[in-house]
């Protein structure tokens, strides 16, 4: 009798690539239905959009590279992208802006430097980078959050600003669309106001809500809870979220411990804008983030260090993005520096020793 | 009197498996039967091989010696039955290679009949070097896979101290359980097994670890220890973490030690023994029998009534598959070891050696999904025993990048499989590994090889150059002195022609004259006569 021939191990393996972001995914649909019921249908109408375009571009990059598309269609990689891309862009994005942001983070951004795996950038943030550098005027185009003096667009009044450009009759863009509290507090913080004149100011007073932003608080903690639920289970490493979190948290309370009258206090940094859907979602994406336990606390660090640098600083917004793309180039060095100690290894023996060892 | 328990600490990393025992621990150990033929690899441990003993057509009893080397680390092979040797050829063992080896075969002669034993009375009475002695006469051998010859092992050497003897009784890997059975059914034995190496080795303290999936084991030792009212050996239960039965591993558990990475158990005062190995010892020492058996688990789910024997070394592995009710109709991967480390074999007409601890037989299982691209998801790191960066291991292996992966320490991996295990895109990681290190010990090789090809080249060289300059020298030598002879003469001829006047010549020119004038008178006086007529 002729028996199979194989290397060892012989216990089939559990995990799959596609088990591991089909969870990421489910864990999104919490928070995702919060920003829906709080910023209307345009947030799904992005994601469906943003789906299709990122499933038909990788489909068309893995039959140009010749790769099995069965296979990789499906992993669910695509798709992830596909949903962080569309949860970060304005509700009443033009639909070409959300065609242009996701084709060309998967099919540059990650096909070009290899697909799955290879990719050294994060897909969605470089489509988000792409688009909020070369459409600056459409990536403002936010919808307020559930207010009283403003109505809710229906599905088709949003289908057609969308697809076809045709605001409702009765409303010009300034009565759809409204600047985000971060993006607000910036503007007015420029002027001159402190922190607690915007906060109780009468028209902006409003969507400030009780610690982050009117809905963004919700879309927040339903993103934290469920990204906890993701760490808990271990499909997401904790020590990144933790390092975005905490750096965010120490930088803000120093700053505003300084200076309250201009410096946003703690709690709006955490709860407003994308904060925890960068640190549980975003920043977590293995491929291109640091993989040492040392090194993934630093770079979560660093993305907060950024986002607090931009936020506060910067010229936009919100830096969840650049933030993420400069510790995605910092990540391989911070895994070379942060090489854990082997076993039966003195530290010594390790690069950040290196150096000293050449000198001598 | 109950001792504190052992304080316990962690060794980074592990999985917890599904054990997989309780099939093969269902009834005692079932004693093999005689088989007709038996094919006995020569060499069946690590070192030297040893040089033939016997010729085909001798006659050998149970237990005489058939291969034995005078090298230190090696271990002798003995006839596990009575019978005739048929043969001595190449054939193919159980070895991850599959290559062929040298094997004795025997056809025993059903009498089963034992060369004169010398057993050891009183071991307390001969020194530990005469009983390491004995060991190696025995051809014992590390029975927990790694077939070490254990006379080497269990030498300190000089200036090197063994505080904790511990022996290995963890068995970790899933389905295996010959172990754990002969801890139950052996625990006398093994008591006394453990204080003979503790006499060999001199040390103070003596560890029984046992992972906690094997109660029975623990209680049968536990009541040895009791009835003998032994102070120095202690039972140890461990948490079931799979690999924690590797030799590093169950050290760092039990001691927090780490052995160093080009270091040895010695270098830190630690001995490691596999349980098998010590009641090999006391057989060697207490009934004079050298290894020729072993307790096998024969098990998986493609056996149809999975167990343990005690099989003789040369048994085919065919043989112990048909006592155990033969193959499940699905059966199609025959293992030998575990899961987890284990090899696998084509054919099940090979031969148990020492190093064989379980034949493990799979059924067919369905296609495993494709393998995907790492995605960097660091799951691998976070099991790995060794604290290395499996993946980018795998990087640098991958890309035939063999100066990094030996920075990333490629060489303290164990290969346990654990990363393998955990790896969400399915990647065959250790075969990496494996891969990478065959291709760094070629290069090695061939370095070495090169090196002294050079040596030797450059030797030549020197050689030949030196022998030319010694040709010259002399040729020189000889044209000088021809040159200086020539010099010399030609000065001599220039110097008489001028000046000086050879005494001789002189006296030959005087003698001339004479004879002239003689000659002279002479003819003027016969001209006178002739005149005168």
């Amino acid at each position: 009798m002729q028996f199979k021939t194989a290397s060892s191990p012989h216990i089939a393996q559990q995990n799959s690539v596609q088990t591991l972001m089909y969870k990421v995914l489910l864990a999104m649909i919490p928070g995702t239905i919060a920003m829906i019921v709080f910023f209307g249908w345009g947030v799904l109408i992005n994601i469906i959009l943003a789906s299709v375009v990122a499933l038909s571009s990788e489909a068309l990059m893995l039959w140009i590279r010749k790769r099995p598309i069965k296979t990789y269609l499906f992993d669910g990689s695509a798709l992830l992208t596909a949903c962080l891309l569309a949860l970060a862009l304005p509700q009443l994005a033009p639909w070409w802006l959300t065609v242009i942001g996701t084709a060309f983070a998967i099919i540059v951004a990650k096909h070009l430097y290899g697909g799955l795996g290879f990719n050294p950038f994060n897909p969605a943030m470089v489509g988000y980078v792409v688009v909020i550098i070369s459409f600056p005027k459409e990536m403002t185009q936010w919808v307020p959050p559930l207010l009283d003096d403003y109505t809710l667009l229906s599905f088709t009044e949003t289908l057609r600003i969308i697809f076809a450009n045709e605001l409702p009759l009765t409303y010009g863009w300034d009565a759809i669309t409204m600047a985000t509290p971060l993006d607000t507090v910036k503007t007015q913080l420029g002027l001159e106001l402190s922190i607690n004149e915007i906060e109780n100011h009468k028209v902006y007073g409003p969507m400030f809500g009780s610690v982050g932003g009117f809905g963004w608080e919700w879309v927040n903690g339903l993103f934290l809870a469920s990204g906890l639920f993701l760490a808990i289970r271990g499909i997401i490493d904790w020590r990144i979220p933790a390092g975005v979190i905490a750096a965010l948290l120490v930088l803000s309370n120093t700053f505003a411990l300084y200076d309250y009258a201009s410096f946003t206090p703690p709690t709006f940094h955490l709860f407003s804008g994308g904060i925890m859907l960068a640190a549980f979602f975003i920043a977590t994406d293995p491929v291109t983030a640091a993989t040492t336990t040392k090194g993934r606390w630093l770079y979560g660090a660093g993305i907060g260090v950024f986002i607090f640098i931009i936020r506060t600083w910067g010229a936009y917004p919100d830096g969840i993005a650049f933030a993420v793309l400069l510790m995605n180039m910092a990540a391989p060095l911070l895994d070379y520096y942060t090489m854990p100690r082997a076993f039966g290894h003195r530290w010594t023996e390790f690069p950040h020793h290196h150096k000293e060892h050449d000198d001598e | 009197m109950s001792r504190a328990p052992h304080h316990l600490w962690h060794f980074h990393g592990g999985l917890k498996l599904e054990g997989n025992k309780a099939a093969s621990t269902t009834h005692a150990i079932v004693k093999a039967r005689l088989p007709k033929k038996l094919v006995i690899p020569v060499q069946q441990h690590i070192g030297e091989p040893g040089h033939l003993l016997v010729k085909p057509g001798d006659n050998v009893l149970k237990g005489q010696a058939l291969a034995e080397s005078n090298s230190y680390v090696s271990a002798p092979v003995h006839a596990p039955t009575s019978g005739t040797i048929v043969d001595i050829s190449e054939m193919p063992s159980p070895h991850p290679s599959g290559l062929n080896t040298l094997c004795f075969v025997l056809e025993s002669d059903g009498k089963d009949q034992w060369i004169e034993l010398e057993p050891v009375k009183y071991p307390n009475s001969k020194s530990p070097a005469q009983l390491r002695q004995i060991v190696r006469k025995a051809g014992v051998v590390g029975l927990g896979g790694a077939t070490f010859p254990t006379a080497v092992k269990v030498n300190p050497g000089p200036g090197a101290y063994i505080d904790t003897l511990i022996i290995n009784g963890a068995e970790c890997e899933p389905y295996i359980s010959c172990d754990d059975m002969l801890m139950r059914e052996y625990a006398a034995e093994l008591i006394s097994g453990c204080e003979l190496i503790q006499y060999m080795v001199a040390s103070k303290h003596c560890l029984i670890a046992i992972e906690d999936n094997k109660p029975q084991a623990i209680a049968s030792l536990q009541q040895v220890i009791k009835d003998k009212s032994l102070h120095n050996i202690e039972v140890v239960t461990i948490p079931t973490i799979y690999p924690t039965g590797g030799e590093k591993q169950l050290i760092k558990v039990l001691t927090h030690k780490e052995v160093p990475s080009d270091g040895f158990p010695s270098d830190i005062g630690v001995l490691v023994q596999n349980v098998g190995t010590a009641v090999a010892v006391h057989k060697a020492i207490h009934l004079g029998q050298p290894l020729i058996s072993r307790i096998v688990t024969v098990t998986g789910e493609g056996i149809k009534q999975p167990q343990n024997m005690e099989v003789l070394i040369g048994t085919f592995i065919s043989e112990l598959v048909e006592q155990s009710g033969g193959y499940h109709k699905d059966a199609c991967k025959l293992i030998m070891g575990g899961p987890m480390m284990g090899f696998t074999l084509q054919s099940d007409q090979l031969p148990v050696t020492k190093a064989c601890n379980c034949i493990l037989v799979e059924n067919t299982e369905e296609e495993s999904p494709a393998t995907m691209p790492c995605i960097r998801c660091g799951a691998c790191a976070t099991v790995c025993p060794a604290q290395l960066l499996p993946q980018q291991l795998y990087w640098h292996a991958s890309s035939k990048n063999f100066d990094m992966v030996q920075d990333y320490h490629l060489f303290d991996c164990i290969e346990c499989g654990c990363c393998n295990h955990v790896c969400p895109s399915q990647i065959p990681l250790v075969q990496y590994y494996r891969f990478a290190k065959t291709e760094i010990w070629n290069q090695e090789r061939d370095r070495i090889k090169s090196d002294h090809a050079r040596v030797r080249h450059d030797f030549r060289q020197a050689r030949l150059d030196q022998e030319k300059k010694e040709r010259d020298e002399k040729l020189r030598k000889k044209k000088e002195m021809l040159a200086q002879k020539k010099k010399v003469e030609a000065n001599a001829a220039n110097e008489g022609k001028d000046t000086l006047v050879d005494p001789k010549k002189a006296a030959i020119e005087a003698a001339m004259k004479r004879v002239q004038d003689k000659k002279a008178a002479l003819k003027s006086a016969t001209e006178k006569t002739d005149e005168t007529k």
